[in-house]
């Protein structure tokens, strides 16, 4: 039994921290992409500009979440998002728009991004310095141990309270994405925009509003993303950037310009890496005695270790460009 | 005053130019149809109507106000429509997102305008909830012009309203064009199927490179033998 809890801890509850955090990055990926082809470089360093946002307001408040007994980083990150989002439209306006007037090759807007990406870091690295932070200041990070009652299961699940603020935050930020863009005016034009942006311009849809939304969506998801990743661990300034490969591919496995790629791309990029350092040779333990005798169990049957995780999402996205280059929900070839 | 009048346009793309000097003219509640051979100029003098595409010399009016290289999206606003030829639908909206989209900047007219629309096209009434990449070839003509007739244009552009339909298909697209027209809405229209095209038009354009050949009622360029042995295969 114990074994079963050590999967659930390892693989369950970590492979859907993993899969929310890719999905959320993932949406903001795959949306910029279905607006404005290209690939968003400095996606990651939105996700860490917005989790520094929140570092900064913690630190000037670090009492604020005591009032309501949430963490005060929690209660500061819809502020956190709301200046990630402006500044992903500021940032576009800089630097996109003048490039997008004169209608330059995706793979400059790719290599401007880039440009953005470094320019993030440097600023971040400026002021936050390049050690680790926990976001939690004032407060202590709650633990909780759910046990089983079960007689032969001796140890508890162990979740964290910022993973369960995670799957509750994606769960609503999923459900809101979806009735936005299936329910709402500006979430069809959006949709329009996506699929013929020659047709949009022509049925009067202001495509200036469009992208600007993209943004505003794309950052808040970014800073909601890299704020949950950073309770969950803690800041650093190249937190997020180490995320930039997986996101990819999590747009790319579920299709890119499909959100609801996005999303399940996410869950499958999370859950292979996190099955892949898992070592089966727990699971493998209660069996051992029916082993013949020359065969013996190793200690570590995982199929990669985990400081070679990231191997796990390259694979990923090389298997799925090779095989099937649409993706899960059928989205565009890049 | 006429509804749509373009004097002496010429245009064309990156320094080409495909149009030297066209004149056209539509009344209201007129059908207009340009005609000719490939190369002709036929679409890109509906291009350079709408905004898309630069004009350099000539000018064209709405009603009078002149809109010469004026943005499609403001076009809209003053009452001009516009179907391509290809990639006229949104494929991955439902039919009615689709026709949402047109009424975009006036939702206001949204309901009362999707039963009109669904009463001009009744096969889109049941493929409502369909994404409109999946209908055949008719059926998106007919959901690309319900979308352009949402914001009840006094001016519909349409761009080979036919092309690639089956004959049976070509009939009723020309059918609902009748009734589009009928009920108040100018057309002015490219078209390869000439001979049925002159046959509903109020006026025909008979283009040849980048001018007008001939100009006159759709019925007079039909019985004009000099327009049937150049242009309409004798």
């Amino acid at each position: 039994m114990n074994e079963l809890v050590f999967f659930i801890n390892n693989v369950v509850v970590s492979g859907t921290v993993s899969g929310s955090i890719y999905a959320m990055g993932a949406i903001g990926v795959t949306l910029v992409f279905s607006i404005m082809r290209f690939a968003h470089f400095a996606h990651a360093d939105m996700m860490t500009l917005g989790a520094f946002v929140v570092l900064l307001l913690t630190t000037l408040f670090p009492e604020v979440g005591g009032v309501v007994g949430l963490p005060s980083a929690l209660l500061l990150l819809p502020i956190a998002m709301a200046v990630t989002a402006v500044a992903a439209v500021g940032i576009d306006r800089t630097f996109y728009k003048p490039l997008r007037a004169h209608d330059v090759k995706p793979i400059v807007m790719v290599i401007a991004s880039l440009g953005v990406t470094l320019m993030l870091q440097g600023l971040i690295r400026l002021f936050a310095g390049t050690g680790s932070e926990s976001l939690y200041i004032a407060e202590r990070k709650d633990i909780f141990r759910i046990e089983l009652p079960f007689e032969l299961a001796s140890r508890p699940i162990v979740v964290t309270e910022p993973q369960i603020i995670l799957f509750v935050f994606a769960i609503v930020a999923v459900v809101s994405l979806h009735l936005f863009l299936s329910r709402s005016r500006l979430g069809k034009a959006m949709r329009a925009m996506s699929d013929n942006p020659d047709l949009a311009r022509a049925s009067g849809i202001n495509t200036n509003t469009i992208v600007a939304v993209t943004w505003v969506i794309a950052g808040s998801l970014a800073a909601a993303a890299g704020t949950l990743l950073s309770l969950d661990v803690a800041f650093k300034p190249d937190l997020s950037f180490f995320l930039l490969l997986p996101i990819f591919a999590a747009a790319i496995v579920g299709g890119v310009g499909h959100p609801y790629g996005a999303i399940a791309g996410g869950f499958v990029v999370g859950f292979a890496e996190t099955l892949a350092v898992f070592n089966w040779s727990v699971l493998l333990r209660p069996i051992r005695d029916s082993f013949p005798e020359w065969l013996e169990l190793p200690s570590n049957l995982a199929l990669v270790g985990t400081e070679y995780k990231i191997v796990v999402p390259f694979f990923i996205l090389v298997a799925i460009l090779v095989w099937r280059p649409t993706g899960i929900f059928k989205g565009k070839v890049i | 005053m006429a509804l749509l009048e373009a004097s002496d346009v010429h245009g064309g793309y990156g320094g080409m130019n495909i149009l030297n000097g066209v004149n056209m003219a539509i009344e209201a509640n007129e059908i207009g149809v340009i005609v000719g051979p490939n190369g002709a100029g036929k679409s890109t003098m509906l291009k350079a109507i709408f905004g898309l595409l630069k004009v350099s010399q000539g000018e064209i009016r709405l009603r009078g106000e002149p809109i010469t290289n004026t943005a499609p999206n403001k076009l809209v606003h003053m009452g001009m429509g516009f179907v391509p030829q290809e990639y006229n639908i949104f494929p991955s909206l439902t039919v009615q997102e689709n026709l949402e989209m047109g009424a975009y900047i006036r939702p206001q007219n949204f309901r009362r305008m999707l039963e009109q629309i669904y009463e001009f096209f009744p096969p889109l009434l049941e493929k409502r909830r369909q994404p409109a990449g999946e209908l055949s070839g008719g059926q998106r003509q007919m959901v690309a012009m319900g979308r352009a007739l949402m914001v009840e244009p006094d001016v519909l552009l349409l761009d080979e309203p036919t092309a690639g339909l089956s004959p049976l298909f070509m009939n009723e697209i020309f059918e609902r064009i009748k009734t589009i027209n009928a009920a108040g809405v100018g057309i002015l229209m490219v078209e390869q199927n000439a001979k049925q095209a002159l046959a509903i038009a109020h006026k025909g354009f008979v283009l040849a490179a980048g001018q007008n050949r001939f100009t006159d009622t759709g019925e007079a360029l039909l019985n004009d033998p000099d327009v049937a042995k150049s242009f309409l295969g004798g």
